[in-house]
């Protein structure tokens, strides 16, 4: 299954991935490549089948909502490429 | 000193032939020799690793003895380390130094290991041949031009050619066992939910399961016995008892039933791997095990099922890594968006891209159904294959990996072709069984593994089966030709 360079496009603005216009070739025809490959689960019938979660079946785990934590703010921000009183930085969102 | 194993070492601490700090100093200086032909570290940790061996030989001293006292090993750079640079093989983690140690670590730490640094591995974990790092390839200890496999091709290096006792790794797909194979070092990847992921950068979580890389299957036990537990931190951990893996590693195997499953030996299978497989499975009759063939139809939908689940899973894990609050950030951002899109073009390298773009792919609006849903349930039919086979066998056996290594970019050109590096190896993750490799050959002087897969929670059963087989054949005990000559 061929896949367009527009298609690859439209997925990189939602990973919010740039790829570079030379590139885009190459990761279309590889992106078919492996889409190709997963297409063979369509052959498969699944009807009935419970899609799997937890190969256990575990499920999900509660715990009450209480501080269980120390607060690390600081050094947690040490870890942000720009930060300014506690908080990260971003370029300008809003005009 | 180097040649000694986990359990080797703990004797030799207690009976006070040598101290820890000797021992470190030994694989530390060797790991300075030698790695530049592996590439098996991205970071050394003399100063952190000297100072717990000194510590540890205070408390030898005194007569504490926690399991791992002053046994050194190394953790793979997924494993976050407090205070040590945790890269995930990747640009985008280059300059991440974590707060905090990921529970496995903690456990090693609390156990009394000596770290002695983060090993190679494929960028977060994706590949299977240890080409993506960031860092450069792992090279194959029996031979410098082969790959060790991947994605924990630097901890299997490491323990192949001598400069660490044991290692600990990550299997999503394959990512302990084929590099074990590639390497004739023992892998185990535990159940699904046995070892914390906790501090474990997340691939697919769903998959990601940590276990041990050692030299045989009595120091992976030694080693497992410390990684897994339940952990409060990681939802999906198991709530069951702790195990000492060490404990029935001498029971006898006598009337053990194994299943060899006919896909298992189909084509794509080197002949010659195979040839080492069934002479494995001989010695095990040998043992007073029985054979029963037992059938898995839906092996093949394996790796297609994989390829939609995991990248689709480390798309949305993936997305934490934004260039606010953590790694790499591109140069002067124009706004928002252009920040979110270069810090990701640059950061990540072409198959995490490509597994992302695949995973958007497969959970984007109208695809949800037919991709990631039927995944899941081709899932569900891949794990009844195992149910019913483990209601006639014991433990199931098999080849690891479809042929000995490969050259270094023999493959790296052709990701679906990597992907069936993985065919043997995918099914247990997705059902969540152990599996585990173990050295039972050499085709041209490269390794080859023997798989056995367990049924849930077998972990011991599956030590013992793989104990025995070492204590009748010498496979493990083979080391990397390059290695032994320093």
């Amino acid at each position: 299954m061929a896949v367009d360079t527009q298609t690859v496009e439209k997925l990189a603005e939602l990973a919010r991935i740039a790829i570079s216009t030379e590139t885009i070739e190459e990761v279309s025809t590889r992106l078919g490549d492996v889409l190709q490959l997963v297409d063979q689960l369509q052959a498969v019938s699944t009807e009935g089948v419970a899609p799997m979660a937890h190969p256990l079946d575990e499920e999900q785990v509660l715990r009450a909502d209480e501080v269980s934590e120390p607060n690390r703010r600081e050094e947690f921000l040490q870890l942000a490429p720009q930060s300014e009183e506690g908080l990260y930085l971003v370029p300008k969102v809003i005009d | 000193m180097h040649q000694l194993t986990i359990a080797e070492i703990i004797r030799g601490l207690r009976d006070k032939q040598f101290s820890s700090v000797e021992i470190t100093r030994h694989l530390l200086d060797r790991i300075q020799q030698l790695d530049g032909n592996y590439n098996s570290f991205i970071t050394v940790t003399e100063e952190l690793a000297l100072a717990q061996a000194t510590a540890a030989d205070e408390r030898l001293a005194r007569g504490e003895a926690p399991p791992l006292c002053g046994v050194p090993i190394a953790h793979k750079d997924i494993f976050c380390t407090s205070g040590v640079r945790t890269s995930c093989g990747s640009k985008m983690l280059d300059n991440f130094v974590p707060p905090y140690d990921a529970t496995v670590v903690e456990n090693f730490n609390r156990a009394g290991a000596v770290t002695l640094g983060k090993t190679n591995m494929d960028e977060f974990a994706m590949g299977s041949s240890n080409e993506t790092s960031y860092y450069g390839p792992v090279k194959n200890p029996w031979d410098t031009d082969c790959v060790p496999g991947g994605s924990s091709g630097g901890s299997a290096a490491a323990v192949a050619a001598q400069l660490a006792p044991g290692t600990t790794a990550t299997d999503t797909g394959g990512s302990i066992r084929q590099p074990a194979a590639l390497t004739n070092t023992t892998g185990l990847k535990p159940t699904y939910g046995r070892v914390s992921r906790w501090g474990m950068i997340a691939f697919a979580s769903s998959l990601d399961q940590a276990g041990p890389i050692a030299r045989n299957a009595e120091d992976a036990a030694y080693m497992l016995s410390v990684m897994a537990g339940h952990d409060a931190k990681d939802s999906t951990s198991l709530n069951r008892p702790l195990q000492d893996y060490t404990l029935n590693l001498n029971d006898s195997i006598a009337g053990l039933k194994i299943g060899v499953p006919k896909e298992y030996f189909g084509e794509g299978l080197n002949a010659d791997t195979a040839a080492r497989v069934q002479d494995a499975l001989q010695e095990f009759e040998k043992l007073g095990a029985e054979l029963v063939e037992v059938s898995l139809p839906h092996t093949g939908l394996a790796v297609p099922a994989y390829y939609v689940i995991a990248p689709a899973e480390a798309s949305a894990n993936l997305s934490r890594f934004d260039g606010v609050r953590y790694g790499h950030r591109c140069e002067d951002p124009q706004d928002l968006r252009d920040l979110y899109m270069r810090s990701r073009g640059e950061g990540f390298g072409d198959e995490v891209q490509r597994r992302i773009l695949v995973g958007t792919y497969a959970l984007s609006a109208g695809y949800y159904d037919a991709y990631y849903n039927k995944a899941q349930q081709v899932r569900r039919l891949i794990k009844q294959d195992f149910v019913q086979a483990f209601d006639k066998v014991d433990v199931i056996m098999g080849p690891t990996s479809p042929s000995p290594a490969f050259a270094l970019g023999a493959k790296s050109a052709d990701p679906v072709a990597m992907y069936l590096e993985d065919i043997y190896t995918i099914a247990t993750n997705l059902a969540g069984l152990p599996g585990m490799s173990l050295p039972c050959g050499l085709v041209n002087n490269m390794p080859v593994g023997l798989q056995i897969i367990g049924n849930y929670l077998d972990e011991a059963r599956m030590l013992n089966v793989a104990h025995q087989y070492q204590q009748v054949t010498d496979w493990h005990q083979q080391y990397a030709g390059s290695a032994s000559a320093a």
